[in-house]
């Protein structure tokens, strides 16, 4: 049997919760998915560790984490480009890294990109709360937000050795985001070139975002019918329209059910590259992608 | 019956009315399409989700324009009875709103089952439909920043239960004991889409 294994945290940046894939089955119930805001970086963290893909890790939002090894620990940082240290010494992007008994890994501010993953080999084993690691904010479920002084415990290490030490992938763009968005549901709600106005200009994300999801401003998406719309399902990467015109994309902690109309979506494979947009940073919606 | 993609994420389905949507979520829940991860009805309206790696969006929108809903009876999830003690801050506001006496709205309350049509707003919040309809209130100018749990609400055509506290606009007209949401139970939630509720008077 292995010794107690964990990560303590030292300090948690602007905002750092645990993250993995979500709950799935709940949402008729009002319990939305939750899970990491880029599921791409966390799975990819996860395969390199030889953890599977849904391990928790924790998800950082702007650098600024510092965890101590308890134990020792194979970590790895993706998402969100940030200097990070290991005692000090440069600690690579996606790449395995071993962390001693006592040493810690500290996150500086993030340089490209808004959210960086760092999990670590066996998964952090927090209680799960029905059937998830993850944090929802919204809903207020889930593992309480980390805190310094926390010890957070390390899962068994899987059977699965890490197979390769470092992955290439490029880091988040600190330029324009290009998203690939398919129109509707509630295109109808619009005028008619509501679509060619989307994507013919550039929307900022403004300060106003989180993990529910982030407030763009730019071209004004016109309503062409009045009334409300009754409250309906909505899905990840949905582009929510109020009355302003200014339009919401929903990320992973996004309500159940909203009430103004969706005029597009966008697809599945892109909500991680729009998770990773910081505040400031503009947007370009283009058609497609998606066999819908 | 109209089917509306959301990009390759989900289908969102239109239905008349909401009956129409119960029907089609048992009958669904009953024979799941292969790829559905969830199913979030509404008020008029079902999302099914899909888990991309099983199926798409267009074989989902095939296997879901085949069904009938027509012969289809609102099946129910179980019933459930609230005890509710009558003291809530704005009965007496929803005696002046429906003109009845604060003894009538009880009875109105708890004289007429309640059907939970969906959950949405927070987990484990059901709303409910088919009570008397004399009960319609409008949602309070000015929402509370605090609604305790278990508080028995009214808004709209719709009753409910706050399963936890949290901010509302609903007028509050008692309140419960019964735990509505139970992480720990399987479901958590007690009121889910198709349970039955009667409302059943008790003393504090």
């Amino acid at each position: 049997m292995s010794a107690f294994r964990a990560l303590e945290i030292i300090a948690t940046g602007p905002q750092t919760t645990i993250q993995d894939l979500g709950r799935e089955g709940l949402a008729g119930l009002g319990v939305g998915r939750s899970g990491a805001a880029d599921l791409g970086s966390l799975r990819l963290a996860n395969r390199l560790l030889g953890n599977s893909e849904g391990a928790a890790a924790l998800e950082v939002t702007l650098g600024g984490l510092e965890v101590r090894s308890r134990g020792g620990a194979w970590v790895v940082v993706t998402g969100a480009t940030t200097p990070a240290t290991g005692d000090g010494r440069p600690v690579g992007h996606a790449a395995v890294t071993w962390l001693p008994d006592g040493s810690s890994l500290r996150l500086g501010a993030a340089t490209a990109g808004l959210r960086s993953y760092v999990a670590v080999r066996g998964g952090i084993d927090v209680p799960p709360v029905l059937h998830s690691r993850s944090t929802d904010t919204m809903a207020g479920l889930g593992p309480p937000v980390p805190r310094p002084g926390d010890l957070l415990p390390v899962g068994p290490t899987p059977s699965a050795p890490p197979l390769v030490d470092v992955a290439p992938v490029a880091a988040p763009t600190t330029g324009e985001v290009l998203l690939r968005v398919v129109p509707g549901p509630r295109d109808d709600w619009f005028v008619p070139d509501v679509i060619s106005t989307l994507v013919g200009g550039t929307y900022e994300v403004t300060a106003e975002s989180n993990r529910v999801g982030m407030r763009l401003s730019g071209p004004v998406l016109e309503r062409a019918r009045e009334g409300e719309l009754q409250s309906e399902g909505m899905v990840p990467g949905a582009l929510q329209v109020p009355p302003t015109g200014q339009p919401t994309l929903f990320l992973a902690d996004h309500p159940v059910t909203g009430g103004y109309p969706v005029v597009a979506v966008v697809v599945s494979d892109d909500i991680g590259l729009a998770a990773q947009a910081q505040p400031g940073q503009h947007i370009r919606f283009v058609l497609g992608g998606s066999r819908a | 019956m109209r089917l509306m993609p959301c990009a390759d994420s989900g289908l969102l389905v239109e239905m008349s009315d909401m009956d129409e949507v119960l029907a089609l979520y048992s009958h669904l829940d009953e024979d799941l399409p292969d790829g559905v991860i969830d199913m979030v009805p509404a008020a008029t309206t079902l999302l099914l989700t899909i888990d991309r790696a099983v199926t798409d969006v267009e074989r989902l929108a095939r296997a879901v324009s085949g069904i009938s809903v027509g012969t289809h009876h609102r099946a129910t999830a179980g019933e459930v009875e609230i005890p509710v003690v009558y003291d809530g801050a704005d009965l007496s506001e929803v005696a002046r709103l429906t003109g009845l006496a604060e003894r009538e709205v009880i009875e109105a309350h708890t004289g007429t089952p309640w059907t939970v049509a969906f959950c949405g707003f927070a987990p484990g919040f059901g709303y409910m439909v088919g009570g008397d309809e004399r009960l319609q209130v409008p949602r309070r100018d000015n929402p509370r920043t605090k609604v305790p749990p278990g508080s028995v609400a009214l808004a709209g055509e719709f009753a409910s239960v706050y399963p936890r506290e949290s901010p509302g606009g609903w007028q509050l007209i008692g309140r419960t004991a019964l735990q509505v949401w139970d992480i720990q139970r399987e479901p958590p939630a007690l009121l889910v889409p198709g349970t039955v509720v009667r409302y059943v008077e008790t003393a504090a």
